[in-house]
């Protein structure tokens, strides 16, 4: 009798031995294709092309075989409950409040000393395993600290000289109306903290008055036509790259924050929760432009410190 | 001289009675049942193309001078880091194609436990006594997502420094320990003292993949050891597993199977481009690329991220970033608790303490299922959300509109996801004949003029009739006279 459970799926199944031999020749034939373009240094298509028939042909034969040559079943396997005999887990319990149990019950004050040193184990080790990672971060904005362990600071001073990220110093006539440039203090080139954008709004001359698009009480941190920015945005700290001239907008390019730069870079739409903070600029009698002061407020993101 | 060796182990371990059990081990025939397969295959992609990577990669913020073969960056200062992956994918041979793949295996490794996830829960396979299985495997999602953003922060070109930047300010974002936490982590403020590559670099190719070989022994050791479950259909009950046995069918299922799965990997590896590091350029802290979105499985954070209105609160001389800390934090933290406590949740809410080893029909439990899709709803809304610009872009549309649309879309879509699935799988429910194809109806006229309808017969192959599971047998069936003494083996006449 033929017993259906063990008969192969397959109709012909010489045919689908031959085919599943098949496929998992042209596998082989592809892996020595893959040694082959290795050699020669082919492209990594035909690095993958060849792997690729290496491991379909052989994977493909094996399903074959698997599925229409081996014994289909169905087959059946009993399932057994997961859970001891009631006799089992009244002796588990007993063990734990019976026999262990009454022995800590009986000496509380040692099972007490026993979880504190522990405690206090965790914990000596967790000083140094978290302590030793990094510095504390400067507490609030009155502390002397570097841009590396304060959120507070950054390098801009009175008198820092703006310079671009190759540290050619930036002169009062080197931007025209419309044009942006992203500056750092100089000797501080590159840094995260201290970029700042600076925007040309307005053709203006040594005597005009300061350029006067800025927030209340801001007009004089402008020069010539000139503001700059922090360009780190107040939502996650993107650089905050994108000058769109006609709207006079800055975008972020992350969440799509935008800063209105004719009214002192305050959000006007998306995540960002606060204005670009704003550095004072002013010109040298050389024509070299300079902070005339650092930012009023720490730059980028929120965080709990922050008044 | 099988039989001696086997006898030798089991003399010494008594490997003999469980090991036939684990031969002998059911496994369902369904193609759901695969989707768990793919993550386990693609893992080991990752485990084998990664150690590959290592041993060139540089985990270093160390500056250099590039020169490698990549002629547009010659001359350049590069990051070491960045230097070594853009080296990796040029000058290493076979090396794109394993950068390529392991990136590649990432994407689809998370992809398919999503969609394993999903069959388990829309067909309440989490439910006791499998709920330590659906808590590994929601570990399993968060530091495959945490590895995955991990891995491709490594290479330090354009695009990974902003998401690193962006990780810095969400951990800085947490109220009260915020800018320890990030401090800590960097070594500073950002981009700190030059260690988060190098730490990064030990998470992601040791410690999160030493902890996720563990969870998946965990989560393999208890599928054996509580068995499948099935779909219920003729002769399964909650005291059986019916289907093919582990040796030898399911075995070489599999295995064609992992070689498939490579095969696909490893094609995309090499024609798909992915993550071309060296168009990017070296990551500067003052540079930006447009339109760049992170890997899909980050996208739902992005989205959240940008459709938060800009809550910032500020008081008592603190502030907290609720922009950041809600949709980076709070939000994912909700959806991963929610996912590690639902089993918990449901068998509370139906007072269900039973076992349960046969599958439901997602259709009769409408409840779950509404929540599922509600769930899905949500997480696709702030997935597409994280694509505001480009949507924008590409239908034409002011920005802001686009997200004001998200920011209506996202909360108020997965309530009317909810109720319209709730009420299709009550209709499903109580509709007859749905999944099996129509079957003619064929009206006849008598010659009285009477007319009668009667079904046309069932077509061939509907009817699949499926015979009854029989034990695992010892033997074989053969017709080969030379085999008819050998253990095992059943002689059949025909
Ligand atoms: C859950 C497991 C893993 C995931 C999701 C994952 C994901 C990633 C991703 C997306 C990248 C970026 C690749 C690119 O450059 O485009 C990456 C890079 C890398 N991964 Fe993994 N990976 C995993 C496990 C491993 C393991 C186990 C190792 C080593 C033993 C490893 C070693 C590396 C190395 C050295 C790199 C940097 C080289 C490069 O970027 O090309 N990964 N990983
Ligand atoms: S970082 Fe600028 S909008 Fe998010």
């Amino acid at each position: 009798m033929d017993d259906p459970h063990l008969q192969p799926l397959a109709k012909n199944p010489k045919r689908m031995e031959a085919i599943a031999a098949l496929s998992m020749v042209v596998g082989m034939a592809g892996f020595v294709a893959f040694i082959f373009a290795y050699w020669v240094n082919a492209s990594t298509q035909w690095e993958a092309l060849t792997l690729g028939i290496g491991m379909a042909g052989l994977g493909a034969g094996t399903i074959a075989w698997g599925k229409y040559l081996m014994p289909p079943g169905p087959f059946v396997e009993e399932r057994h409950d997961f859970h001891s005999t009631d006799d089992e887990r009244t002796a588990m319990n007993a063990a734990i409040t019976g026999r262990g149990g009454i022995e800590v019950k009986r000496r509380k004050m040692l099972l007490g000393i026993f979880a504190v040193g522990g405690g206090i184990m965790t914990l000596a080790l967790l000083i140094p395993g978290v302590r030793s990672l990094g510095p504390k971060p400067a507490k609030s904005e009155d502390t002397q600290g570097s841009t590396e362990d304060s959120l507070f600071t950054t390098n801009w001073k009175k008198g820092s000289k703006l310079v671009t990220v190759g540290g050619r110093p930036v002169k009062v006539d080197d931007l025209d109306v419309g044009g942006v440039l992203t500056v750092f203090p100089q000797g501080f080139e590159g840094s995260s903290p201290d970029q700042v954008i600076l925007l040309r709004l307005a053709d203006l001359g040594p005597n005009d008055p300061p350029y006067p698009l800025s927030s209340p009480g801001r007009t004089e941190w402008g020069v010539q036509g000139y503001v700059a920015y922090s360009k780190l945005c107040t939502h996650l700290g993107c650089p905050v790259g994108l000058y769109q001239q006609k709207t006079q907008q800055l975008v972020c390019p992350c969440h799509q924050s935008i800063f209105d730069v004719n009214a002192g870079c305050i959000p006007q739409f998306g995540p960002a929760p606060r204005p670009l903070p704003q550095l004072p600029i002013t010109v040298d009698p050389t024509g070299q432009m300079r902070a005339n002061g650092s930012f009023d407020q720490a730059v980028g993101p929120g965080f709990w410190e922050r008044p | 001289m099988i039989d001696k060796t086997l006898n030798w182990f089991d003399d010494r371990l008594g490997t003999a009675k469980g090991g036939r059990s684990f031969l002998d081990k059911i496994f369902p025939d369904h193609w759901s049942f695969m989707l768990g397969e793919i993550a386990l295959y693609s893992f080991i992609i990752l485990l084998g193309t990664g150690v590959f990577l290592t041993l060139y990669y540089v985990p270093s913020a160390h500056e250099i001078v590039y020169h490698g073969s990549y002629v547009p960056l010659r001359g350049q200062n590069v990051s070491e880091a960045y230097g070594s992956t853009v080296g990796l994918s040029f000058d290493v041979r076979s090396g794109l194609l394993m950068r390529q793949a392991h990136h590649w295996a990432a994407d689809i490794f998370l992809g398919a436990i999503a969609v394993h996830m999903a069959r388990v829960f829309f067909t309440g396979a989490f439910r006791k006594p499998r709920e330590f299985n659906w808590i590994v495997g929601v570990i399993m999602l968060i530091l495959g997502i945490l590895n995955g953003f991990l891995g491709y922060s490594l290479p330090d070109d354009l695009v990974s420094g902003t998401g690193i930047r962006i990780a810095f300010s969400i951990v800085e974002s947490i109220p009260v320990v915020g800018s320890y936490l990030a401090f800590f982590l960097f070594g500073g403020n950002f981009p700190g003292s030059g260690v988060i590559i190098p730490r990064f670099y030990v998470i992601h190719v040791l410690i999160i993949p030493a902890i996720l070989v563990g969870l998946l022994a965990a989560h393999l050791g208890l599928l054996i050891k509580q068995k499948h479950t099935q779909f219920p259909g003729k002769g399964r009950t909650e005291k059986n597993v019916v289907g093919s046995p582990m040796f030898p069918n399911f075995i070489a299922k599999t295995t064609g199977f992992l070689f498939m799965s490579f095969a696909v990997i490893f094609l995309l590896g090499g024609f798909a481009q992915i993550n071309a590091i060296w168009q990017f350029g070296q990551y500067q802290p003052f540079q930006i690329s447009y339109a760049v979105q992170p890997d899909w499985y980050m996208g739902w954070l992005d989205g959240a991220a940008r459709i938060m209105p800009a809550w910032e609160w500020v008081g008592w001389g603190h502030t907290i970033p609720l922009e950041i800390f809600l949709p980076a934090v709070i939000f994912p933290g909700l959806i991963f608790n929610i996912l590690i406590v639902w089993p918990f949740i449901e068998s509370i809410w139906t007072k269900d303490h039973e076992y349960h080893n046969l599958l439901d029909r997602p259709r009769d439990r409408p409840k779950r299922t509404a929540a599922g899709a509600a769930m899905l709803t949500l997480l696709f809304g702030v997935f597409f959300a994280s694509s505001t610009d480009v949507m924008a872009n590409f239908f034409q549309l002011p920005l802001m509109d686009v997200l004001w649309f998200f920011r209506f879309f996202v909360p108020l879509a997965p309530i009317v996801a909810y109720f319209l699935t709730f009420k299709i799988c009550n209709e499903m429910r109580v509709a007859e004949g749905i999944g099996k194809r129509k079957r003619a109806l064929i009206v006849e006229r008598s010659t009285e003029g009477e007319y009668t309808t009667t079904e046309a017969p069932v077509r061939p192959g509907d009817g699949h009739e499926e015979i009854d599971a029989i034990p695992v047998p010892t033997f074989i069936d053969t017709t080969d006279p030379s085999l008819a003494t050998a253990a095992g083996v059943r002689r059949v006449i025909r």
